[in-house]
């Protein structure tokens, strides 16, 4: 069969489940369970709009559940034990207690991939932000402002794994004598330098390389939201301040920076998660080589790779226990927000 | 008022030269690639891309014809005649010379004096005239170095091979529509249970419902990370196994709690008059859900789709995880050039084109459906 109709027959089949289940499921209730004729009618139509809401929540809740919230219980829980596998091909999972974390605290690649995640916390997030605030400021009040805008936001459609392919062409080495490919050393020689570098193997500086990448894709990001909300600053205070004598750089710092600073911070932190995350750019540019390990692959490897679940699965926690301060700051935020 | 802080024209001038450059700067690296997707293996490892537009200046090294074979006396000397180029290849040289050290020695038309009698003449078409004594004129022919400058020249072959040629290492055509196959459901099925759910959060009573919306806010942010060996576990446990059902799940799993965040929040801000007007009518909430709120939400939906779609498209990690299997029969693009990078990580030519077909579609989108995603990336992150 023609790759396109399977796939199209496919479509069809998950899609058609999906909505299938919420026309029958409700036709049921309104017309099964609970008709709303006979004599009791009233009653009826009050008890299904009290199961209503659970049979519009069912499918939600139930994948909710089984895909994020089960995975954490059962993530610490495989953290805690060892797989072995049987001779007859069935595994079981032995209690170890604390052995995988131990083993995972005393390898130099877990402590390379947490001092990388740090460097990409310190950095890309800083660097995302301050690009995109520049950008927002610049394009404000330009004609073309919203060409650059778009431009410059492009890059969040492109996959990390092209991104990635990208920047491998801007990195691109050849050897001395050949004419260079990637503009990086193109640009190196021009300016004086004696030698081409292969930019993604010089350790700790590749990191910034891999980086740059992520930097590239989340600037438009960053830009976007700020750009809300620098256009949300109310008129009259730029216009005091004008008054006032103040000049461009101090109306930007000491007039629009400080009424943004909710923003930023949310740019900052939304940024953060990409960053403990961060994966594809590091897997398919240099695969942790070089000492760029960062957590994320550095669990794949050890899942996939080593086939070691014990320890994937402690790394994995590590990256939640990363993440949970900005959970709790998130729920804590919303609840003060419904009230 | 933006004339006041803009006054000063210089000012402005600089932040306008700032954005040309920071709008270079960042679509610099995206245009090399799209370049070279169109320039052929010779031609990437040959130049840079930035000069592909220009005409390119090639040396080359080129040889006499045999003087043993070729050789003709004229007058007490003998003279091998020719042309440089192979028949059929019209070309035009702006410089030659006979030794490697100097190969832009002489003008065209210009005669060297090799020494004790030897010389040698190139016209700019390549026509040649070499002369000497008897000893001279044997053994191999002389070597020449041109210097020759070529149009720019693009070709779609690179096309042809990853997309229609059918090579099963080059060929994206399978991973694109396996791509396909995994993000139309990817997008259409967590919008569905998302907008129910969304409704039910924000307009039905019922109790607990401050609290779900709360542990929503939370899994907003669980790394899926955290998801891959649970589920693949549970996936391989009750037969579902790698393939499309289960990348389907994982990904309406992961995008569900955006998508009911997102669709929440905006039905929340539809006029209440509506629906109440639409239950004294006697509309039941499935018929005031499909006839009245999904309709007026379809902003806030095509803002979640267009994420969603993003996302599912670019995703490498759990396709790898839930989809691709050891015969990598259901592989997706994004895996598929990962793969490349691997075996053919030097041929460029395959591996740009290769990555901006998988590029094309989420651009297409973007360009297409910009406004709504803006309006998303708002809704999604500004509290």
């Amino acid at each position: 069969m023609h790759p396109a109709l399977q796939g199209l027959i496919t479509i069809i089949v998950g899609v058609g489940g999906c909505v299938g289940y919420f026309y029958f499921s409700n036709m049921f209730l309104d017309k099964v369970v609970f008709p709303a004729k006979g004599k009791n009618i009233g009653r009826n139509i009050n008890r299904a709009n009290i199961v209503r809401p659970w049979l519009f929540l069912f499918p939600a809740l139930f994948a909710l559940g089984l895909y994020l919230a089960y995975p954490v219980v059962e993530t610490l829980r495989l953290s805690l034990t060892e797989r072995e596998t049987l001779p007859d091909g069935t595994s079981v999972f032995n209690w170890v207690g604390l052995d995988n974390y131990r083993q995972m605290f005393g390898e130099s690649k877990f402590w390379e991939a947490m001092g990388n995640n740090m460097l990409w916390l310190l950095f890309v997030p800083a660097a995302a932000t301050a690009f995109g605030l520049l950008a927002a400021q610049l394009t404000d009040r330009i004609k073309w402002g919203n060409l650059a805008k778009s431009l410059i936001f492009m890059p969040m459609a492109i996959s990390f794994v092209g991104a990635a392919v990208i920047f491998k062409l801007v990195y691109d080495a050849r050897p001395l004598g050949q004419e260079q490919i990637g503009i990086l050393n193109a640009l190196y020689l021009q300016l004086g330098g004696d030698s081409p570098i292969v930019w993604l193997t010089v350790p700790f500086w590749n990191n910034f390389f891999l980086m740059a990448v992520l930097v590239w894709i989340q600037t438009g990001f960053a830009m976007v939201i700020l750009s809300a909300a620098i256009r949300g600053i109310p008129e009259e205070t730029i216009e005091a301040a004008v008054i006032d004598g103040a000049g461009p750089f101090q109306i930007f710092f000491k007039i629009k920076v400080p009424q943004i600073m909710g923003t930023i911070v949310v740019v900052w932190t939304t940024i953060t998660l990409v960053v403990l995350k961060i994966f594809d750019i590091v897997f398919a540019m240099t695969n942790g080589q070089w000492e760029t390990q960062v957590l994320a692959n550095y669990m794949f490897d050890k899942l996939f790779r080593a086939n070691d679940w014990g320890v994937g699965s402690a790394s994995a926690i590590v990256i939640m226990l990363l993440v949970s301060p900005i959970l709790i700051w998130n729920v804590y935020n919303a609840r003060k927000e419904m009230r | 008022m933006s004339q006041i802080a803009g006054s000063k024209s210089s000012l402005n001038w600089i932040v306008q030269i700032s954005v040309a450059a920071l709008v270079l700067l960042w679509l610099f690296p995206t245009i090399g690639l799209f370049v070279s997707s169109f320039r052929t293996a010779d031609q990437i490892s040959g130049s840079g891309w930035w000069k592909a537009m220009f005409a390119s200046e090639q040396v080359l090294q080129m040889r006499a014809a045999d003087p043993d074979d070729f050789r003709v006396e004229e007058g007490g000397v003998f003279v091998v005649r020719g042309n440089l180029f192979e028949e059929g290849d019209e070309a035009t040289l702006t410089v030659w010379g006979t030794s490697s050290r100097d190969p832009s020695a002489n003008a065209p038309g210009d005669t060297f004096d090799m020494g004790d009698g030897e010389s040698m003449q190139v016209a700019a078409n390549g026509d040649y005239v070499w002369s000497g004594s008897a000893d001279q004129m044997t053994g191999r022919g002389q070597r020449v170095f041109i210097t020759v400058t070529s149009p720019p020249e693009f070709t779609f072959d690179n096309y042809r091979t990853v997309l229609v040629s059918g090579s099963t290492t080059d060929s994206m055509t399978k991973a694109f529509f396996n791509t396909l196959t995994v993000t139309i459901p990817a997008t259409i099925i967590p919008i569905v249970i998302a907008a129910f759910a969304a409704y039910a959060l924000a307009w039905m009573d019922f109790p607990g419902r401050a609290l779900l919306i709360a542990a929503v806010v939370g899994l907003l942010v669980v790394p899926l990370q955290l998801a891959l060996i649970p589920l693949l576990k549970l996936h391989l446990g009750i037969g579902i196994g790698k393939g499309y059902l289960g990348v389907w799940l994982a990904h309406t799993g992961f995008g569900l709690p955006l998508a009911i965040y997102l669709l929440r929040n905006y039905m929340v801000g539809l006029p209440r008059d509506i629906i109440e007007n639409a239950k004294v009518d006697g509309a039941t909430d499935f018929q005031i859900f499909t006839k009245i709120i999904l309709p007026l939400s379809f902003p806030a939906l095509a803002s979640f789709a267009i994420f969603q779609f993003l996302w599912t498209w670019n995703d490498l990690l759990v396709a790898k995880v839930f989809l691709i299997d050891a015969t990598g029969e259901t592989t997706v693009m994004t895996n598929q050039i990962v793969e490349l990078l691997g075996t053919r990580g030097g041929n460029w030519e395959i591996l740009a084109t290769a990555a901006f077909v998988s590029i094309a579609v989420p651009l297409a989108v973007f360009f297409m459906m910009q406004k709504y995603l803006v309006r998303g990336l708002l809704a999604g992150s500004v509290k």
